[in-house]
């Protein structure tokens, strides 16, 4: 389907910065609030599937496969890497938590939720977020493309 | 702090790795890829075999994610984190698992080279190979769930890989709808049980399990969901077109992971024993009911694959059959209800080869012609050794005396006799069907006047990877004490002692 | 009697989908089908965590610290991810069939044999 009119067009990209910004707001603060990974890159990718539908055609210029898909492979690459990091105790140890460095201070019963705690939990929210939203993009992109008879270009 | 102690989860961290990197190397050069994949296979087998050393020679061994120490499963009185428990049982199986798709993945490089997304199609055998591994290494009912999806997903989408062709993406499709709903089964008896005892392990559940209705109702929708999954009698219709369309190595990860989902059925039934002689009725029925229709049905077809398809379906009903008539004898089997369970176990390890080798050679088949039903003759003449390795997977898959499918055929009919004579007897009839079957495709693919177009030459590779299998399955067959003393007798043990299985993490 | 409407809810659930999966002809409509008995399945799992008088398990400026269990949230989380992707593959597979043989309907073929 062709591109929507223009009111469409510039609402469309007026949200992008309160919708991404939600998005990462749910995907940092996922060891306080309800969220995390998975709930903030889905976020993210109804932000880019409203794109779609904004822009129809032009899309192409925008969201790219190719991009998308390696984003995709990075962020599982990191998720993982950090899952091995910690191999010296056991796979998947928290080694950040209750120590000093990024993101390690110690916590206990209620508290009014402070960002810096948490150990390797936000590290790995990030990860998962951008590859929730790499990959849920990249579904919607090629379900667009194949809908409308075109033949979709091989992503290698 | 020693490889050995971090091995549980690094079978499974491993190929996940590599699934992850596949799609980045390839984008750099094929080559790469092709190495790299090759390399994490490797050491994936490697850690299999010195896990199953150990394990077999020292006992249960238990990985928890996460902890101070690998081996502390319990620190308050009950099991916290995610627990992996291997014992001979599990070794036996990923042994299996991994042998077969490093072979399997050394005939791909060779049967697969004219298609163009390859970086996918590995990829996705990387993910199946992690599926099959957690399936079976795993101690927790929600990681079995999850890594029974991941093993859905992908089987799913490696069926549906030549999308030219309509009938493969029907197959997936079926395949995807029948195999979702024995997932959403199982996740409800999870919540189930969940909801009695609020434990998710295994053998914590096992411990503190009364036999109340609703945890019959569980332990039925899961032996239901499971045997869904491995394509025995009543829910069998997924299987002849999923194996028929897929490509034929394909085929044969796919039948190892139906026979991994056996194991699982096995391994929560003789955990969970609550009403034993009813349950080895059941499956004893449903195993001759197996084997009468895989046998019947395959006398009809014309596609190659789809009549090893039903023959694989009665190949299954043999090793429930077997397991089943041993699970009579439940809790402490010994005389016949012993045999019984040591031939269907030993009946896994024979039916994963034979099938394997004929998958294989009807892979070799397509790709020497092109053709995938019957109606190609006199392939004897240029191809003498797929002829001779067609003739050894048909002695091995009906019983033939020198082959390995003889040994254990003959203590599952020998156990089955004191059970009840009909079955054994129904059994016999079955294998000698079985014979006429391949026979009859024998002679339609390689005798008969010589084949009129030239053909390519088979590469080193295939024919290698066939002739690896063809020797275990004469080796077996000379020599199955070996095996038996060595690996089954063990994996016997460990499944009919869930004592074991449960102290080493209570 | 109010505490079970959940549990009935889930039954009703589960039962309109497997009516979907089993009976319809459509293949969009088997797939709504599979994740209406999705919702039902994560349903029933919420619905087991539930206590008396509980808020949710939050630490953050909790009001008191009986909550309800938030093991079964973790469970359901993840099921809704494995459904996403497995309606997604079974979509795409949907549109590629429309594409072979411009229809989808399953009866023509031996699609439900």
């Amino acid at each position: 389907m062709d591109q929507m009119s223009k009111i469409v067009r510039t609402i469309a990209s007026l949200l992008i910065v309160p919708g991404v910004i939600f998005g990462l707001y749910v995907v940092m603060h996922g060891h306080l609030t309800p969220g995390g990974g998975f709930q903030g890159g889905a976020v993210i990718a109804t932000i880019s599937a409203l794109f779609i539908v904004a822009y129809g055609e032009r899309i192409k210029g925008i969201l790219d496969q190719d991009v998308l898909s390696l984003a995709e492979s990075m962020a599982l690459l990191a998720f993982i890497s950090l899952a091995f990091l910690g191999i010296s105790v056991t796979f998947f140890h928290n080694f950040l938590a209750n120590s000093g460095k990024i993101f390690g201070a110690s916590v206990s019963g209620v508290n009014p939720g402070y960002l810096n705690t948490g150990g390797i939990i936000p590290l790995m929210n990030l990860a998962v977020g951008l590859e929730v939203s790499a990959a849920l993009s990249l579904i919607v992109l090629v379900m667009y493309f194949s809908s409308r008879n075109e033949v979709v270009k091989d992503v290698p | 702090m020693t490889l050995i102690e971090h091995a549980p989860i690094l079978l499974i961290a491993i190929p996940l790795l590599a699934a992850f990197l596949t799609p980045i190397v390839g984008r750099v050069n094929s080559l790469l890829r092709n190495f790299e994949m090759i390399i994490a296979l490797v050491s994936t087998e490697f850690l299999t075999i010195l896990l199953s050393y150990d394990v077999i020679r020292n006992g249960i061994r238990t990985y928890t994610l996460g902890a101070k120490i690998p081996g502390l499963t319990s620190p308050a009185g009950f099991p916290v984190r995610i627990i992996l428990e291997v014992d001979a049982m599990n070794a036996f199986i990923s042994l299996i698992a991994s042998s077969i798709t490093l072979i399997v993945a050394i005939y791909c490089l060779n049967f697969m080279k004219e298609q163009r997304i390859l970086d996918k199609f590995y990829t996705l055998l990387l993910l199946l190979l992690t599926g099959m591994l957690g399936l079976t290494l795993t101690g927790d009912f929600f990681n079995l769930f999850v890594f029974l999806e991941i093993l859905s997903v992908s089987s799913a989408a490696l069926i549906a890989f030549y999308v030219q062709r309509g009938e493969a993406l029907e197959a997936a499709f079926k395949y995807m709808v029948i195999s979702s709903v024995g997932a959403l089964m199982v996740l409800f008896a999870i919540g189930l049980l969940y909801g009695q005892y609020d434990l998710l392990n295994m053998a914590a559940i096992a411990d503190s399990i009364q036999g109340s209705f609703l945890d019959k109702v569980a332990l039925t929708l899961l032996i239901s969901a499971f045997l869904l999954k491995a394509g025995s009698v009543p829910v069998h219709m997924w299987k002849p077109d999923a194996y028929g369309e897929a490509p034929a190595p394909v085929s044969v990860l796919l039948l190892t992971s139906a026979l991994i989902s056996l194991y699982v059925l096995f391994r929560i039934f003789t955990i969970f024993a609550i009403n034993p002689v009813l349950l080895g009725w059941i499956l004893a029925i449903l195993g001759i009911l197996s084997i009468f229709l895989g046998v019947s049905m395959a006398l009809i077809q014309n596609n190659l694959q789809r009549l090893i398809a039903y023959s694989g379906i009665a190949e299954i009903g043999y090793i429930i059959l077997g397991v089943g008539s041993g699970l009579v004898e439940f809790p402490s089997p010994t005389g016949f209800g012993f045999t019984a369970i040591s031939g269907g176990l030993f009946h896994i390890l024979n039916d994963t080869l034979d099938l394997g080798l004929l998958f294989l050679i009807a892979g070799a088949i397509f790709y020497l012609t092109g053709k995938r039903d019957l109606n190609i003759g006199g392939l004897a003449h240029s191809q003498p050794t797929l002829a001779v390795f067609f003739l050894i997977g048909m002695g091995a898959v009906s019983g033939l005396p020198p082959f390995n499918g003889f040994a254990s055929k003959l203590m599952i009919y020998e156990s089955v006799y004191y059970l009840n004579p009909l079955l054994a007897i129904i059994g016999i009839l079955g294998s000698i069907l079985m014979l006429a079957i391949f026979v009859k495709v024998f002679s339609a693919i390689f005798l008969g006047i010589p084949y009129d177009r030239e053909l390519r030459k088979i590469p080193g590779s295939m024919l290698a990877v066939m002739g690896i299998l063809a020797l275990s399955i004469i080796f077996i067959g000379l020599f199955p004490n070996l095996v038996l003393e060595s690996i089954i007798t063990p994996a016997t043990k460990a499944l009919i002692n869930p004592k074991n299985y449960i102290e080493a993490i209570l | 009697m109010f505490h079970n409407i959940p549990f009935i809810a889930v039954i009703v659930l589960i039962a309109i989908g497997l009516y979907g999966v089993l009976f319809k002809r459509n293949l969009i409509k088997i797939v709504m089908g599979i994740n209406i008995i999705g919702s039902g399945v994560n349903l029933f799992l919420i619905e087991l965590g539930y206590r008396e008088g509980g808020v949710a398990p939050i630490f953050t400026s909790a009001p008191k610290l009986e909550m309800v269990l938030p093991t079964p949230q973790a469970l359901t989380l993840t099921s809704i991810v494995i459904n996403i992707a497995v309606v997604a593959l079974m979509l795409s597979l949907a549109t590629l069939i429309y594409k072979h043989y411009g229809s989808i309907d399953s009866e023509e073929r031996r699609l439900k044999g």
